[in-house]
Parts: C-alpha cells; sequence; structure tokens
C-alpha cells in the first residue's frame, strides 16, 4: 500500500486550495449531505437554468479526500447539462469501482483513482458526487 | 503482568498489515480475541452444540449445562447477588434498549424527568430520547466541566423528585474519564429514581462490583472483553426485573400458551425468546476465565500506566490536541492533529500498520460538546505495550509531515 498513490499532489492542491468553496448570496439549490458513519458534510449549492448547471459551490467539512473531491466535482459540473453531469457521477462511479475511466471534462478528477484502493475512504469521494445527484434530482 | 507474552496468545495479533507488524489501537471498538476463547468456540460447535432448555438427548443437555453455566459466571464476575438476573442480550444496545422499553413507560409520565450527560454513547442516548418522546418525559442533560468529568454538584442539581432514570456511562468511549456512578446511584435513589449504567468500556478494563456500585441496571457486550460479537448482557434487580414485562415473544420465554394469551416464564428467560446466543454466551464464559486469570485490577494497572504513557508522548508533538482529562485511569487517547483530519491520520496510520479510530465513535452531541466535527482515537488493551505507544507517536509525526 502507498500512500502516494491515495494523497496525489492534485488532491492535495485541491483540498489546500479549494475551488468554488463558499456560498451564494442569494437563495439557491442547496444539498446538505452528511457520512453518518464518519462525520463528513457536504453543503452544496447549484445555480440551474434550463437544464444546464451553472455555478456550483461547497461548504463543509471534512478529510482532504471528501473535501478534494468536492473542489474538483463543482469546478467539473460547471456548465454542464444535467444528462451530462449524471453521466460523469456515473463515470466517477466507475473510477471507484477501478475502472479505467477518462474525464476529458476535468483530468485532475483521475487523480482520485488511487481511492479504489482504500475502501473505506470510497465514501469520502463520492459524498460531494451524491450530493450533486440529489442537487439535480430536486431541481 | 507481561503484555507482550498476552499479546502471543491473540492469533491475530501475529500478523503483518501493509509491510509492517500490527499495532491494534481499536480495542475500545472491538477487541481481539484470545485463543482459549476460540477454543472454547470451537469446542462447543464441534462437541456440544445443540438448542438448550428442551432436549432430552446428551447435547441438548450439554449445551444447557453450558449457556446456564456461563451465566453463573458473569453472575461471579460483577458481583451479582442472584444468577437470574443476568440477561443475555446481542449486547450493550440491546440491553439498554431492553431497560428503556420495558422498564421506561411502566415509570414515566409527562412531567417525569429521564438524566443523562451528554457524553453518553449514542445507545445510552436514544433509547432515552426515544422513551421521552413517547412517554412525554423530559430528556434532561448534567452538565460537563470543561474536561469533559462529571461534578457531583451538577449531578444534584440536575436530579429532582421528578426523576425517575438516570443513566451514565460508568467509562467515557471519547474522554477516558470514570463517572462516580456509585455516589450518582445514591443521589439517583434518594430521588426515588433508578441507575441505569452503561459498563460497555468498563467491564472489560476494571473490577466491577455491581453490588457495590448498587446501580440498578447495568449492560456490557461481550466483544469488547475478548469475547465474540452478538453477546452481551443486562444485569438488573431481581425485583425490578421481576416487575416487568418482557418486551420480545416466541419461543423459549412462555410458561403457558393459550390461543389468546400466555403465561411467561420466571426470570432470567422471560427475556430471553427465541434461542439463545449459546455459542457468545460459552465464548463471554471463557474470556471472563481468561480475563480473571490475569487479574481485573492487574490489566486496569496496565492500561492506567500505558494511559499516562500514551499522554506523555503525544504532548510532545506539536499542533495535537489531546480532549479529557490529562490524568486518567482509561486506556483511551482522544486526539487532533492541526490541519490533518482525522480520517487522514488513520489512513497514514494504517498505511504502517496502526489501527486507530476515526470519526465520531457514536458520540455526536459529545463532538459538537467538544466543537470537533471527528476526532482520532487510540484505545489500549491487556495485550498492547509502550512499544505500541512509540509506533504510535512516530506514525503520528509522520502523518504531520506528509501533509505539511
Amino acid at each position: 500500500m502507498q500512500l502516494d498513490d491515495l494523497y496525489r499532489r492534485v488532491i492535495m492542491d485541491h483540498y489546500k486550495n479549494p475551488r468554488n468553496r463558499g456560498k451564494f448570496d442569494n437563495d439557491v439549490l442547496t444539498v446538505d449531505l452528511n457520512n453518518p458513519t464518519c462525520g463528513d458534510r457536504i453543503s452544496l449549492q447549484l445555480i440551474v437554468e434550463d437544464g444546464i448547471v451553472k455555478d456550483a459551490r461547497f461548504t463543509g467539512e471534512g478529510c482532504s479526500i471528501s473535501m478534494s473531491s468536492a473542489s474538483m466535482m463543482t469546478e467539473a459540473v460547471k456548465g454542464l447539462t444535467f444528462e451530462h453531469a449524471l453521466q460523469l457521477a456515473d463515470r466517477f462511479s466507475s473510477l471507484m469501482k477501478g475502472e479505467d475511466v477518462q474525464f476529458d471534462e476535468l483530468e485532475d478528477i483521475e487523480a482520485l483513482s488511487g481511492v479504489n484502493k482504500f475502501p473505506a475512504r470510497i465514501k469520502c469521494a463520492t459524498l460531494a458526487w451524491n450530493a450533486l445527484k440529489k442537487g439535480i434530482q430536486e431541481s | 503482568m507481561n503484555p507482550a507474552l498476552i499479546k502471543e496468545q491473540f492469533p491475530i495479533l501475529n500478523q503483518e498489515i501493509n509491510g509492517h507488524p500490527l499495532v491494534y489501537l481499536d480495542s475500545a471498538a472491538s477487541s481481539q480475541k484470545p485463543r482459549k476463547v476460540l477454543d472454547a468456540l470451537k469446542h462447543y460447535y464441534e462437541w456440544d452444540n445443540a438448542n438448550v432448555h428442551r432436549g432430552v438427548h446428551t447435547l441438548g443437555s450439554r449445551a444447557t449445562d453450558d449457556y446456564e453455566s456461563a451465566r453463573e459466571r458473569v453472575a461471579r464476575f460483577i458481583g451479582a447477588k442472584h444468577t437470574e438476573e443476568i440477561i443475555f442480550t446481542r449486547g450493550t444496545t440491546t440491553a439498554i434498549n431492553l431497560v428503556a422499553s420495558s422498564y421506561g413507560p411502566s415509570v414515566l409520565g409527562e412531567g417525569d424527568e429521564i438524566v443523562i450527560t451528554p457524553m453518553e454513547h449514542h445507545s445510552n442516548l436514544i433509547p432515552w430520547q426515544q422513551l421521552a418522546l413517547k412517554t412525554g418525559a423530559a430528556l434532561k442533560y448534567i452538565p460537563l466541566q470543561p474536561d469533559g468529568s462529571v461534578k457531583l454538584a451538577d449531578v444534584e442539581n440536575t436530579v429532582t423528585s421528578k426523576t425517575k432514570i438516570v443513566a451514565m456511562a460508568y467509562v467515557s468511549n471519547v474522554l477516558g474519564v470514570v463517572n462516580p456512578v456509585k455516589q450518582i446511584a445514591e443521589i439517583a435513589h434518594r430521588h426515588g429514581a433508578v441507575m441505569v449504567v452503561d459498563g460497555a468500556q468498563s467491564t472489560p478494563h476494571m473490577k466491577v462490583d455491581v453490588q457495590d456500585l448498587d446501580c440498578d441496571f447495568y449492560a456490557f457486550s461481550g466483544h469488547k472483553m475478548c469475547a465474540p460479537t452478538g453477546i452481551g448482557v443486562l444485569y438488573g434487580k431481581k425485583r425490578l426485573l421481576e416487575a416487568m414485562e418482557p418486551i420480545e415473544f416466541g419461543g423459549e420465554m412462555i410458561d403457558d400458551v393459550g390461543m389468546y394469551e400466555s403465561t411467561w416464564k420466571e426470570l432470567p428467560y422471560k427475556f430471553e425468546g427465541g434461542t439463545p446466543i449459546i455459542a457468545g454466551a460459552v465464548g463471554l464464559a471463557a474470556a471472563i476465565d481468561f480475563l480473571e486469570e490475569i487479574g481485573m485490577d492487574e490489566i486496569h494497572r496496565h492500561e492506567t500506566k500505558l494511559a499516562a504513557y500514551s499522554i506523555e508522548r503525544l504532548s510532545e508533538i506539536e499542533g495535537i490536541s489531546i480532549y479529557g482529562p490529562r490524568e486518567r485511569e482509561v486506556g483511551l487517547i482522544t486526539f487532533n492533529l492541526d490541519d490533518v483530519h482525522p480520517h487522514d491520520v488513520a489512513t497514514v496510520l494504517d498505511a504502517s500498520g496502526i489501527a486507530i479510530r476515526a470519526g465520531h465513535h457514536c458520540c455526536q452531541p459529545l463532538m459538537r460538546w467538544l466543537e470537533a466535527s471527528a476526532t482520532a482515537r487510540a484505545s489500549f488493551y491487556l495485550y498492547n505495550t509502550e512499544e505500541d505507544i512509540d509506533r504510535l507517536a512516530d506514525a503520528l509525526i509522520q502523518a504531520k509531515e506528509y501533509f505539511k
């Protein structure tokens, strides 16, 4: 087991300099999700218009994997149609199963492939994506 | 006692994890099992297994003897006055739920009170929450001191003549404090309330005498004290248990079954509906034999020493926060490293073969009180050594470096 397989430089960069961290001022679609087994929390805000994710921000508490994943997810889905965003979420699930998938939308996401070797941490990585799916369902 | 020799009796501990010898520091979540317990389970299934209390055949008698002598063993271990005060359950959670579901509604009504503390494990918190919601009773919390301990004056100020139940952990699974449950039972009794003690974290680690504590109910789990998962105990004072109604109905617990009404067996059987956890009880008795051969006081002394050593070693690490009082008699230490989330700490430690717990430890209200969303916890048992703590301290320093 190599720690560097999990904590790649790209992940640490998103953890220490999270993109899209914060809240929108106006009243927008908000999804609060937590991981009851470990205490991770995310609050995801989406601005949606005509079936497109216009913008996304998040706040929350959690480990490097959950927070970097949220940073990458919000970065990747901006401007995507719901269909495309959901398809991306599915591809992320495949990545967590160890499948060889590409993310041309944001290559950084591929750095999370190492999480697959750490079964206890998969739920950390998927938290933000589950919030996205819930948000799109609710919109 | 020699922990290195004790360690050899736990086959699981003799392995490498990620290329390093395993250091198991998560016994407060679940302990490992010695060969003696594993052998007892194997022997039971290879020689004695049958259902209890009904077989005329030899195996039926042997299984019944095994099961009932385990009950006697438990009664002696915790100093119960009567063997029938020992009810086998699935664990602490089931035991506390039994008290809340059966005893609770018989004494509580609107305006009455249940008193607990914010440090309770969810298993000694949610059953009382639910009971309060169902009966209209108020759930009150004894405030904690800044170091997480409970002051008797605060108990006096919280318990009133309306209080019917006081429930508390003997030992906190996060803060490592030992609550003065004997004195608190005395306060509860003075106000006409019963005292329920969550013994999940005390029973494995120190001598417990339920008559000396004078608690009314005492619950604990086997798996935290070298026994298998799925076996636990509810002790209750005989006169209280006798007056209580069963909450699970079916085989084993009946006296006479009519078409429309039935009557129950005597104690303890009326609370043990269905085929009981026979092998679990056999394993628990073997675990008690194992622990008592070493000596509960001896185990307690060893863990107190390890706790002091771990506080000394971990305090040297820059940027560490340790929760709970500095002086402690319990072998567990809950902490956080600045700028490294406890999950990341646990993963980095696992890469070095060290198993610790990270998360909220089934204590969400306490985590809020500590103003931490999650913490890391190392917990020690009779098989841990100072060398294990050295490895923990070194790995924590590495984790800090790694996340710099």
